[in-house]
């Protein structure tokens, strides 16, 4: 179908940074990704964790921002514990698009040689950072929930769950830079911001319309909005085959409304159609993290567990005492969930 | 129309269990699956076939026993299978492992599509395929959702980003994660299921793709796993009990305790 010219031909790699090198590089970075000219939670997560790591190591921290228009929020990033903030402005990079941000990342970071970069593991992050890590030739591990520096040898220490969280794996980048990592959302501490904080924000002038582009972004459909942030979310309200219909998860969508959180679904209900695959959580839908995850009418399948598992606490409702998601709960209800969803809905709308 | 999905065969999710006195993975008795995001890729890779036409080869790394993952796939109307294997790849991460992948198909020559799962179930870094496209200098997209249309060299997909959805265009080649709502994978059909028991599989080794021996395995590797451990789970399961209303009462008392609500 297609003509010969087409054929894939391999560029010309860059070698690997030489051993003798590893000592050039200095600093912690954070990518601070925006949507929308807004960062997600896992940014100032992210500067929390970044600060620890880059004072264990006596060295800065700086953090990289890529859009445009968004000089108030750039400028209280120092307040969250960055000493210098590059930031990138310019309209096409309004919105995520892989060359363009590959571009200007690896570029920056093959200029000013931080020994850690980190981003978070969003859909974003996880689309972006193996481009650029792949490009360095260097290590990237994937959806960390655990960063510390060894004191003995300043290599940063990156522990990630595996094999659906059965178990954890702690990773090392020892002879290339600089180490790179997603990190999961809501695993790190919020740091309070200090209105005294020192960090100077330095405009990066980038002619990011010379950045040769081969995707382009033609719809934008943010359904569902901000309330929907299932990853980042910090409490998800979850419910399975025990919703018995689709539009009872409307009564999910209200109480996940009062808590402030995102509604989850098990695979059971995805599969029943009653609520988009993006809603999923498990195995082959989205892995979460929240502070709170409350599961009504979801038995507790494996391939459901592994992907809220890790979560702080986690609330389940179910008709059947025996059922294993109340195996990992920390506080269980043996119940009818359309009582105790209405209830719970009550008694929240009563508070407000 | 030339297709390639990468695949990989994984244990099968159940009771992954630590030696306890070496601390690596048993694998000893542990039933292997094709990755189930990998399967939505090879159904994917079957139905743009029979819109376009074309031929879909299905491809692998791995050791020699991860040929019955290729079979399998063959039962599904794969065209071709390729098995990747040689001691020299072991122990690759995946930047090791992109570039195993990139000199397969490179052997395999043009290529218009590649498709992958969106990430494994083992190891769920969903790097490999980025990682893949960067190689071969082609442009990727992750989580298709939808494959919308494609016409002479242009094609236009869906992607599923953390705020919403995204329509991309682009021009092939190029390489596309997928996820699970992409499509319903079909069963095999007993016609393809003979044909794939005939089907000879090629194998591959480091020196049949052309591949740089410094740049694979282990030795191509920029991550070493230092530790591996069962993680802790402190949770203690409490029944809160009475009436509805004493239930919902209480559960907000634990959660306001928690710093969850106000």
């Amino acid at each position: 179908m297609f003509a010969k010219q087409q054929a894939i031909i391999i560029e010309t790699e860059a070698e690997p940074v030489s051993i003798h090198d590893l000592d050039q590089y200095r600093g912690v970075w954070i990518f601070a990704e925006q949507r929308s000219g807004r960062f997600p939670a896992v940014v100032y997560q992210l500067l929390g964790k970044g600060r620890e790591l880059a004072d264990n190591l006596g060295e800065s921290l700086s953090a990289i921002v890529i859009g445009t228009d968004m000089q108030k929020e750039v400028e209280a990033l120092p307040g969250y514990g960055a000493d210098t903030v590059y930031y990138v402005d310019h309209p096409l990079c309004a919105t995520f698009n892989e060359d363009i941000y590959i571009n200007i990342l690896v570029d920056l970071i093959r200029k000013y040689k931080p020994e850690i970069v980190l981003a978070g593991a969003t859909s974003l992050g996880r689309s972006l950072i193996p481009g650029v890590a792949t490009i360095l030739e260097t290590g990237l591990t994937a959806d960390c929930t655990g960063l510390e520096i060894d004191p003995e040898n300043r290599l940063l220490l990156q522990t990630r769950p595996a094999y659906g969280e059965q178990i954890m794996a702690t990773i090392i980048c020892p002879h290339r830079r600089p180490q790179m990592a997603t990190v999961r959302s809501n695993v790190l501490k919020k740091p309070a911001f200090n209105p005294n904080a020192r960090g100077e924000v330095v405009s990066l002038n980038i002619e990011v319309e010379r950045i040769p582009r081969r995707t382009e972004l033609v719809e934008h459909n943010s359904e569902g909005g901000e309330s929907d942030y299932l990853a980042d979310a910090r409490i998800v309200v979850s419910g399975g085959r025990g919703l018995k219909e689709g539009k009872n998860f409307e009564l999910l969508q209200r109480l996940a409304k009062l808590l402030g959180g995102a509604v989850g679904a098990s695979r059971a209900a995805v599969d029943a159609e009653w609520i988009p695959y993006r809603h999923q959580v498990g195995q082959t839908g989205k892995i979460v993290n929240p502070r709170l995850y409350m599961a009504f009418g979801i038995s507790g399948a494996l391939q459901h567990v592994v992907g809220m598992e890790s979560s702080d606490i986690i609330v389940a409702v179910n008709k059947d005492r025996h059922a294993p998601i109340f195996d990992i709960a920390t506080y269980g209800i043996e119940g009818d969930l359309f009582e105790v969803i209405p209830a719970l809905i009550k008694r929240l709308e009563g508070e407000n | 129309m030339n297709i390639v999905v990468c695949i990989k065969q994984v244990p099968y999710p159940k009771d992954v269990k630590l030696d306890p006195k070496t601390h690596t993975l048993i694998r000893e008795g542990v039933e292997s699956i094709i990755n189930p995001f990998d399967m939505y890729a090879i159904e994917e890779g079957l139905r743009l076939k029979e819109r376009y036409g074309g031929k879909v080869t299905v491809l692998t790394m791995g050791p020699p026993q991860a040929e019955e993952a290729l079979r399998e796939a063959l039962s599904y109307g794969v065209d071709d299978a390729i098995l990747l294997s040689d001691k020299a790849f072991a122990g690759a991460d995946t930047l090791a492992t992109s570039y195993t992948l990139a000199m397969g198909i490179r052997k395999i020559g043009d290529v218009d599509i590649i498709l992958c799962g969106k990430q494994t179930i083992d190891s769920d870094t969903a790097q490999v395929g980025p990682g893949l496209a960067i190689r071969l200098n082609i442009p990727y997209v992750t989580y298709v959702r939808k494959i919308v249309h494609l016409n002479s060299k242009k094609i236009r997909v869906e992607r599923i980003m953390d705020d919403g959805y995204e329509t991309i265009d682009l021009n092939l080649p190029a390489l596309f994660t997928v996820v699970k709502e992409i499509n319903e994978p079909r069963v095999p059909s007993l016609r393809h299921k003979l044909r794939a028991s005939k089907t000879r599989i090629p194998i591959y080794s480091a020196k049949d793709i052309g591949a740089d021996i410094k740049r694979l395995g282990l030795n191509g590797s920029a991550t070493r796993v230092i530790n591996v451990f069962k993680p802790q789970r402190k949770r203690k399961l409490e029944w809160i009990e009475g009436s509805v209303e004493e239930q919902v009462e209480k559960l907000l008392d634990r959660l306001r305790t928690h710093k969850i609500i106000g």
